[in-house]
């Protein structure tokens, strides 16, 4: 559109299982390893699944003071760290940023719950307690409760002084995060905006919750291999943890200071299945929906789409419900394009992902590279797409879909292109 | 530019079940905080809360929601029903993708979560409940608001503490400046279980006076501290125009936000930009405010702030300033969109709703709107919410013709 303010993302931050920092992950998830296995920070003996993918993090070795680190939440650590090297990745100091024009969007679905978990333990001394005991609190017990914490660790970390808040949609939080940001710049409320998303969900209540519902993984004998999307063995998701912090700029603004672009975020779309809280119309009509919106957005055809990345959470119903939406929404491209989920990788870090996903599709814009899908051997014959298996193939890559699905009924897309590619 | 119309209010507060209960009470200055009556209180050092009375969720909703749903979660769907059917809307009626749902939140459904971690911590894994998933989530007023209603359009959760509720109306017009006929937004919270007063105390703002009448005096040279309250308000957001017969209150005009600095900058609040930005997006001018729905913290350096933001903006005294929540304590998601509700009614009644218990006596400069109503022409409303943690935001709302 004439005069429409655009929005391009010019630095990138990612925490992720097998890897810390963008190249970390870019390598892990090109190269078809895995980075799930035995959750390690706990005793899961009493869980069904007792597989995740863990971020083997050291938050004082990136950059946090021993201060930080006592305030914050683990996922708060994440996104405090990739906003630093999202920042760093721009070219752009924090003295660079105009603080009231600097936004900050954090996408998190469950928020500070493993703080909020480890002191409930304490203040209840390990569940006894309904009447739970306040002389055992800690300063920095609120920061937990209400997760706006996080914007406002993400805000202090780069000084920014714009509107700022937790997007919390679910599974979709992270691209609808990046999505709000961008919402922000279009409608003139900032001129940069740090958007991403991060979770830390690894945590015996997290972990429960979804074993109540079968929704994870039982294969605990075999933790490299239990993240199966597509795959006809699939039998759940893994739990992962991370987070991806992008610097989005207008696209202006950044032309005149010369910066490096990534990819320009070109269309976004999100709609609610209204059909139940946990469960998927088998025909992914709101899914195909959200991608149909979010392509006419961008202004382009399905067929221009060179690479999905997929939902893929490697349950036996989203699975299926995507494949159904890719096929209604892409038509027969559906069959063409490279699909494919980096949650055989590297798990799925609920709220986080859709942001990690993202990263993963700028780097694959710029490197003309997409990942594979890792486990994946032996086809489900209701998924037959091309969900590249096993290996990454180096392919030109100018648009890409990426799109999530959540509980609550959400169904995001957002599509990004090439640098100056756009209508 | 697409107007956004507010077209139906659903309100649960700590003062009245209903809008009309609600407004009636808050007119005659009617408080709804009193001694903590969920749990028992005596061990805590704040035990005075608001609230609400008198909700029975059985009556309003089917018995399969129960089980599944947290007390914050029952009440905003009720609060959705009331809205709409103060709208007059039949959802069922509406274009497919058409409806969509904004709500905030500040801590989910915490009474849920505190009693799925205990069966976890003292029984075991197998004894955490089915609906544990989602029932204490962020997401899930928004989530079980779209089913109820078949809301297949675009939907969201924001959360900046107290301040949320604001975003979540500002988010709300977004979508249908795109392409969305009619947006349920608003927040409703709850957190008053033992476990949710226990993470609140914390952040040093709750009142520990044992008076209802003295416990949250915003802009009173006692103040010390707010008291915690549940409910809210669900609001029906229209496009002008996209349905006959709509009947609005109000347009929902400007939205500004923005975060403080952090701590040790000698920068300043945000709160006086964050106003300035919402009447120039409204494209009013500070003298076309006619009233003033303040935050209103309750702690002395929250308050003496927001004195200062409010006369750099409008000058001293210039423009009456009300907080009607000193009749419900504040609701974090909720307390913005209810007060958003008082400014609607303030314009449709043509009357100002006072702050209660507080005296006003550090207010400066400031035209407090005290003790009883204040009759008075009204056009134009500014409404500020700040979040811990600071967080601004604020919202312009005016008469509809």
């Amino acid at each position: 559109m004439a005069g429409q303010r655009r929005v391009v993302i010019t630095g990138i931050g990612v925490v992720a299982p097998g890897g810390i920092g963008r190249e970390a992950f870019w390598d892990l998830v090109t190269s078809g390893r895995t980075a799930t296995r035995a959750i390690s920070t706990f005793d899961p003996g009493q869980f069904r699944s007792r597989v995740a993918a863990e971020a083997d993090f050291d938050p004082l070795a990136h950059g946090l003071t021993p201060r930080e680190v006592r305030r914050m939440d683990r996922a708060a650590q994440f996104a405090a760290v990739c906003a630093r090297e999202a920042l760093a990745d721009s070219g752009l100091g924090v003295a660079d940023l105009p603080p009231e024009r600097t936004g900050v969007t954090v996408g998190s679905a469950v928020g500070c719950t493993m703080s909020l978990e480890q002191e409930y333990a304490v203040v209840s001394d390990s569940g006894e307690k309904w009447l739970v005991d306040p002389s055992y609190a800690v300063p920095h017990l609120y920061d937990y409760l209400v997760p706006s914490s996080l914007a406002r660790e993400v805000a202090w970390a780069v000084g920014a002084e714009g509107p700022a808040a937790v997007v919390s949609t679910g599974c979709t939080s992270g691209i609808d995060s990046v999505g709000h940001g961008c919402e922000l710049i279009r409608e003139g409320s900032a001129d940069v905006v740090v958007a991403g998303a991060a979770d830390a969900p690894i945590s015996p209540i997290t972990v429960a919750c979804f074993d109540a519902i079968k929704a994870t993984t039982p294969y605990n004998d075999d933790p490299e291999h239990a993240s199966r999307p597509f795959d006809n063995t699939r039998r759940g998701f893994v739990l992962g943890e991370g987070a991806a912090v992008f610097v989005l700029e207008e696209a202006g603004r950044a032309a005149a200071r010369g910066a490096r672009v990534y990819a320009e975020v070109t269309g976004f779309a999100s709609r609610c299945n209204a059909f139940h809280m946990t469960g998927l119309r088998p025909d992914g009509r709101e899914l195909a929906e959200a991608i149909r919106a979010a392509l006419d957005e961008a202004r382009i055809d399905p067929t221009a789409v060179d690479y999905v990345n997929a939902h893929g959470s490697g349950t036996r119903q989203n699975d299926r419900h995507e494949t159904a939406a890719m096929k209604s929404a892409l038509g027969s491209h559906a069959y063409a394009v490279p699909v494919s989920s980096i949650k055989s990788m590297i798990g799925h870090s609920l709220g986080a992902i859709g942001s990690i996903e993202i990263a993963a599709c700028a780097l694959a814009i710029e490197r003309d590279a997409v990942p594979p899908t890792a486990n994946l051997h032996e086809p489900d014959p209701e998924c037959d797409l091309d969900y590249t298996p096993l290996t990454a193939r180096e392919l030109p890559v100018g648009t890409v879909l990426t799109v999530g699905s959540g509980f609550g009924g959400f169904q995001s897309a957002m599509v990004l292109s090439a640098p100056g590619a756009a209508a | 530019m697409t107007r956004a119309v507010v077209t139906g209010l659903g309100v649960l507060s700590p003062n009245g079940l209903g809008v009309e209960q609600y407004w009636a009470a808050t007119l005659k200055g009617v408080t709804g905080i009193a001694p903590i009556t969920r749990f028992d209180p005596a061990g805590y050092p704040s035990r005075l809360a608001g609230e609400v009375d008198g909700f029975e969720a059985g009556e309003h909703l089917p018995s399969r929601l129960l089980p599944q749903t947290d007390h914050m979660t029952r009440m905003a769907l009720v609060a959705s029903d009331w809205a709409l059917a103060d709208a007059g809307v039949d959802p069922a009626e509406q274009a497919e993708f058409g409806m969509g749902v904004v709500t905030a939140s500040a801590s989910g459904g915490f009474e849920f979560g505190q009693r799925e971690l205990e069966n976890l911590w003292r029984r075991g894994s197998r004894h955490v409940s089915a609906y544990q998933s989602f029932a204490w989530f962020y997401a899930v007023n928004t989530g079980q608001i779209s089913i109820r209603h078949g809301m297949r359009g675009p939907s969201g959760v924001l959360v900046s503490e107290q301040a949320g509720g604001l975003d979540a109306i500002a988010q709300a017009r977004r979508h249908l400046r795109r392409d969305t006929d009619l947006v349920l937004t608003g927040g409703v919270d709850s957190s008053l279980c033992p476990w949710g007063l226990v993470a609140q105390l914390p952040s040093g703002r709750l009142s520990t006076s044992t008076d209802p009448d003295a416990a949250y005096l915003p802009f009173d040279r006692r103040a010390a501290g707010h008291v915690p309250g549940e409910g809210g308000a669900i609001l029906v957001l229209e496009r002008a125009g996209a349905r006959p017969g709509q009947r609005p209150y109000g347009e929902v005009a400007g939205w500004g936000a923005g975060l403080d600095p952090a701590p040790g900058s000698d920068r300043p609040s945000a709160l006086r930009r964050t106003a300035e930005a919402a009447l120039a997006d409204a494209g009013v001018d500070a003298a076309d405010v006619d009233v003033v729905f303040a935050d209103a913290a309750g702690t002395p350096e929250l308050d003496a702030a927001e004195v200062a933001a409010l006369a750099e903006v409008f000058g001293a005294g210039r423009v009456p300033v009300t907080a009607p929540k000193t009749m419900t304590g504040r609701l974090y998601s909720g307390g913005a969109p209810l007060d958003v509700v008082a400014a609607l009614l303030s314009i449709r009644d043509g009357v100002i709703p006072p702050s209660v218990n507080t005296a006003g006596t550090a207010a400066d400069g400031l035209d407090l709107v005290l003790d009883a109503p204040r009759p008075a022409a009204l056009r134009t409303a500014l409404v500020l919410a700040r979040g811990f943690g600071g967080f601004n935001s604020a919202v312009v709302v005016r008469a509809a013709d």
